[in-house]
């Protein structure tokens, strides 16, 4: 099922959620927020198991530590985020209108460091990821909440992101459509497929490939491999964007990360 | 010389050229094997280990195509026949060789209709 491509988001949004609430009657809102969890009854015992000492909550305590300890100036990322008590990750990605441009949880943090004077962290750092995981579990439940305002260039990043999701690429000739959203559902050899809905929701995640906490766009950049796909860098502008439409689309869903998949 | 006999006789893929190790997989082994046609990936196949449900199932094939050469063109380029299938383009992408191709076809021609599936 593609979705037509110049469509208001607020279309999309409801064609997509419509569409993987039809095809899986059985389950509700929140079910979505666990991936394949929700469609694969021994995955999910599997999960439930590992999850009764989980092996992201370190990840949660030293980005704690790190959240909290004082910049050399004496401020605070608390200082950069006020609300972050109540939990701010449901409403990253967005738009930024000052910089025109998709602004990512990863990046916001490092916006902060720069404003007090500390060096970004790279992308994929362990204190970058243990940042997000400890902000990630403030959010928790909290639903997704992402806005795509009417300026044109936020339309159009949010519409590149979509035009990648759908385009066929790599050798294998597959876009993140054909898995995600034609064969969402379906077994690739044992591999359950997850739906599109719910993609963004449980990062930053430990997944057992890794031994360790990692981020979304990690995850991007595997299933480029499967499909042996030339890929982007983490927090790269279309990986960004991809995230943007990815992220719009699973509104209204609970934000439930740090989460652990295979 | 001992010694690359014996590396040889260990690592036996690596001495023999890439041609001729082909023409060593039968149509089985191409279509299983993951980094050949990987085909089990999406399809049932007799005697096949943890397929996928993503196509339908290998068999009787011969009731599905007219002649062999059908279905290696199938293989060849799936999208011709259905551009939105999900199903890669084994032949005009290079995944497979036309003879790889081949091979499979005439392993696939064979399958009886009622088979052993291992789910
Ligand atoms: C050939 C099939 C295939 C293609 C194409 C594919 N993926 Fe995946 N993807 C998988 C499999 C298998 C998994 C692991 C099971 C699951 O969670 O769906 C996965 C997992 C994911 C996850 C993790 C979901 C979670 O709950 O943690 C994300 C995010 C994802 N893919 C995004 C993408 C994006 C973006 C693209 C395109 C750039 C893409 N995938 C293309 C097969 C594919
Ligand atoms: C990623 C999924 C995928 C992979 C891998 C795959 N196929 Fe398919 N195949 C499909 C789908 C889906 C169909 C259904 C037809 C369509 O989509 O047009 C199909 C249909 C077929 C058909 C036609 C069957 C019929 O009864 O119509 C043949 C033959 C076939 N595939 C052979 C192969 C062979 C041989 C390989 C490996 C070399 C292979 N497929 C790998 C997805 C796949």
């Amino acid at each position: 099922m593609a979705a037509p491509i110049a469509s208001a988001p607020l279309d999309d949004l409801k064609t997509l959620q419509q569409h993987f609430f039809t095809q899986f009657p059985t389950l509700s809102r929140q079910d979505f927020a666990n991936g394949v969890y929700a469609l694969d009854p021994d995955a999910k015992q599997s999960w439930l198991a590992i999850e009764q000492f989980p092996p992201y909550e370190i990840a949660i305590d030293l980005g704690k530590q790190l959240f909290t300890h004082p910049f050399n100036n004496g401020h605070h990322y608390g200082d950069c985020f006020p609300d972050y008590r109540q939990g701010i990750s449901q409403h990253y990605p967005y738009w930024d209108l000052q910089t025109d441009t998709v602004v990512t949880l990863s990046q916001a943090i490092n916006r902060c460091r720069l404003q007090n004077q500390a060096p970004p962290l790279p992308p994929t750092s362990r204190s970058l990821i243990n940042l997000t995981a400890y902000l990630s579990f403030l959010s928790r439940n909290k639903p997704i909440a992402i806005t795509v305002p009417p300026e044109p260039a936020a339309r159009a990043a949010y519409q590149q992101g979509k035009k990648y999701y759908h385009q066929r690429r790599g050798q294998l000739n597959f876009s993140c459509a054909s898995c995600h959203i034609q064969n969402a559902g379906k077994r690739l050899r044992t591999e359950t497929l997850s739906p599109l809905l719910g993609q963004t929701s449980n990062w930053p995640t430990y997944r057992l490939k890794w031994g360790r906490v990692g981020t979304l766009h990690q995850r991007f950049i595997g299933c480029h491999k499967q499909i042996r796909a030339q890929t982007a860098a983490p927090q790269s502008e279309i990986f960004r964007n991809l995230e943007y439409y990815m992220s719009y689309i699973s509104n209204g869903l609970p934000v439930n990360g740090p989460s652990i998949r295979k | 010389m001992k010694i690359i006999g014996l590396l040889c006789t260990l690592l036996i893929a690596g001495c023999i050229p890439p041609a001729e190790l082909e023409q060593k997989l039968t149509g089985q082994q191409l279509a299983f094997d993951r980094k050949k046609g990987n085909c089990l990936a999406c399809h049932r196949i007799a005697d096949g280990q943890s397929p996928g449900n993503i196509g339908p199932p290998l068999s009787n094939l011969q009731q599905r195509f007219d002649n062999k050469k059908d279905l290696v063109n199938f293989i060849e380029d799936p999208t011709v026949f259905n551009p939105a299938t999900s199903m890669p383009p084994f032949g005009r992408n290079n995944i497979l060789t036309r003879q790889e191709i081949k091979t499979i076809a005439n392993f696939l021609w064979t399958l009886p209709a009622t088979q052993t599936i291992i789910p």
